[in-house]
């Protein structure tokens, strides 16, 4: 190996510079909470007085907007065609924290060109300086899309449930970062935990496993590093059936109390 | 150092001599890569420039084989880098190891060792297409940048040039030529995403090894899939009594 090629072990952060830190929420498969995760946790971070924005950077099929139950009339589609600016389309949503939503008419968005990287990148540059953090929710999967978007993060999150078929996706989705990114840490949420400890356990088992089949092959090794834990709780269902926030309708519930905790702990690094 | 005794002060608008260039030393090195005479009246802007420009196209290529060397390669993978990154073009990264190459120099001598290395390059440089970069990386080490290369073709590419030489004895001394053969691993750059140099080599690096242990003369490219997790990596996965009380 060449030690004339440095190794950029840091995603490209620009936090330093007073800018926000940016964090990719992604999950592998779908359907295992990350917008409602992105969404709550937005919500925990701007009750401790952090100015937040969220994302939707599903660009073919967003739903931030069926979360959290706003009906925009401009997105994140009408800033990249140019028909308004930036700064109209940044809206409040409930919990206190700003949204930039996707919005329908975005298909065309769902592959990867340099005019929708450019587009993207542009947007989250201008929104950094803004923020305290910026959360873009990202697509599920491992499409161009998506990697892109989590290129552009400072931070990624890994949402997961214990489910095996979503532990496989979170475990695929860190084995494409680990080789293909030159980020090292990888956060990890687990949402729908059937009891407590569960959480720590999974993370200890892909950390084996990310040891011996990727870490093997690298000079150094991606670390997983567990944000919290989030206990199936029946609130849950019922604050997303009613579409409003967790945080909002029931914040002293088990899983309200547990992405804050998982707030304050994003918070402290 | 001392300037050279002969180095006039030079124009203010022309070719300036960087201070502490010896342009006797530097002349003698070009000499000795076989490099023509330089143009022009000797300290002329002219003729300045045609030394350093000589010097540099000296120090980015390897002295045996004429390709280009480590340093000049290192650049062009990062140029490659920045131009993915932003295109979204496919570019393939090969890496080539000559097969048993201790045996050459063990059984033939070192001389003919170099013959061999020298070969091989010319045969990587005269199967790939001219905006490919051939390069020597290491002693029998030998690396090719292929900006965009479809995927598709990722295969055909390196089947071609191990095939090339694969069928090219190389004369090593009047009437005696050794069979050479190379082991090629190769990776697609990720499209859209900047990658480091350091994580494409590795991975190619990671393809070579594949071809090395699986019996040489053969080209292994890392699937272009989505990395798939295998039997045994999901088996791991779920080994952890958490689950298995689960279900």
């Amino acid at each position: 190996m060449n030690p004339a090629i440095a190794l950029d072990t840091a995603a490209p952060t620009q936090a330093a510079a007073g800018g926000a830190v940016i964090t990719a929420v992604t999950s592998g498969k779908g359907g295992v909470g990350k917008t409602f995760i992105a969404a709550n946790l937005a919500a925990a971070l701007a009750r401790q007085g952090e100015r937040v924005l969220v994302l939707d950077a599903d660009l073919g099929l967003a739903n931030l907007d069926v979360v959290l139950n706003l009906y925009p009339k401009l997105t994140l589609h009408d800033v990249f065609t140019g028909q308004t600016k930036l700064e109209d389309a940044i809206l409040p949503a409930p919990g206190g924290f700003s949204v930039l939503l996707a919005g329908s008419g975005m298909i065309e968005y769902s592959r990867l060109t340099p005019t929708v990287c450019d587009q993207l990148n542009d947007v989250i540059q201008r929104v950094r300086p803004r923020f305290d953090r910026v959360l873009l929710d990202t697509g599920a999967g491992i499409s161009d899309v998506v990697l892109y978007t989590i290129s552009l993060a400072d931070e990624v999150l890994i949402v997961a449930t214990p489910e095996p078929t979503s532990l496989t996706d979170a475990y695929a989705t860190i084995k494409v970062l680990a080789t293909t990114q030159p980020r090292r840490l990888i956060r990890m949420l687990v949402n729908q935990v059937q009891r407590p400890g569960e959480a720590r356990a999974i993370r200890k088992q892909l950390q084996l496993v990310v040891d011996r089949y990727v870490n093997s092959g690298l000079d150094l090794p991606v670390m997983i590093e567990l944000l919290g834990e989030v206990p199936y709780d029946t609130t849950v269902r019922e604050s997303v059936i009613k579409r409003e926030l967790l945080l909002e309708s029931a914040p002293g519930s088990a899983a309200g109390q547990a992405i804050v905790a998982a707030a304050a702990k994003h918070l402290a690094g | 150092m001392e300037p050279h005794a002969s180095a006039k002060p030079p124009h203010p608008a022309g070719v300036a001599l960087p201070r502490g260039l010896n342009p006797d030393i530097a002349l003698q090195l070009l000499q000795q890569s076989g490099h023509g005479a330089l143009p022009g009246e000797p300290m002329s802007d002219a003729w300045l420039q045609a030394l350093i420009d000589a010097l540099v196209d000296l120090s980015s290529r390897d002295a045996l084989t004429g390709l280009a060397n480590r340093r000049s390669f290192e650049l062009a993978l990062a140029r490659e880098i920045d131009r993915v990154a932003r295109s979204g073009e496919p570019a393939l990264l090969l890496t080539l190891d000559i097969d048993h190459f201790k045996k050459v120099n063990d059984t033939h001598g070192h001389a003919a060792g170099d013959l061999v290395i020298q070969a091989v390059g010319r045969a990587l440089a005269e199967t790939v297409r001219p905006m490919d970069l051939v390069a020597r990386v290491g002693g029998e080490e030998f690396s090719i940048v292929l900006p965009n290369c479809p995927a598709a073709f990722g295969p055909q590419v390196a089947e071609r040039i191990r095939k090339r030489v694969a069928r090219s004895p190389v004369e090593i001394a009047p009437s005696e030529s050794v069979a050479v053969t190379v082991s090629v691993g190769g990776a697609f750059a990720p499209q859209w995403v900047r990658t480091t140099a350091r994580l494409w080599m590795d991975r190619t690096d990671l393809q070579l090894y594949r071809a090395k242990s699986e019996g040489r003369n053969r080209c292994c490219l890392e699937p272009t899939a989505v990395p798939l997790v295998s039997a045994e990596e999901k088996g791991l996965l779920f080994a952890s009594s958490t689950f298995q009380d689960l279900t």
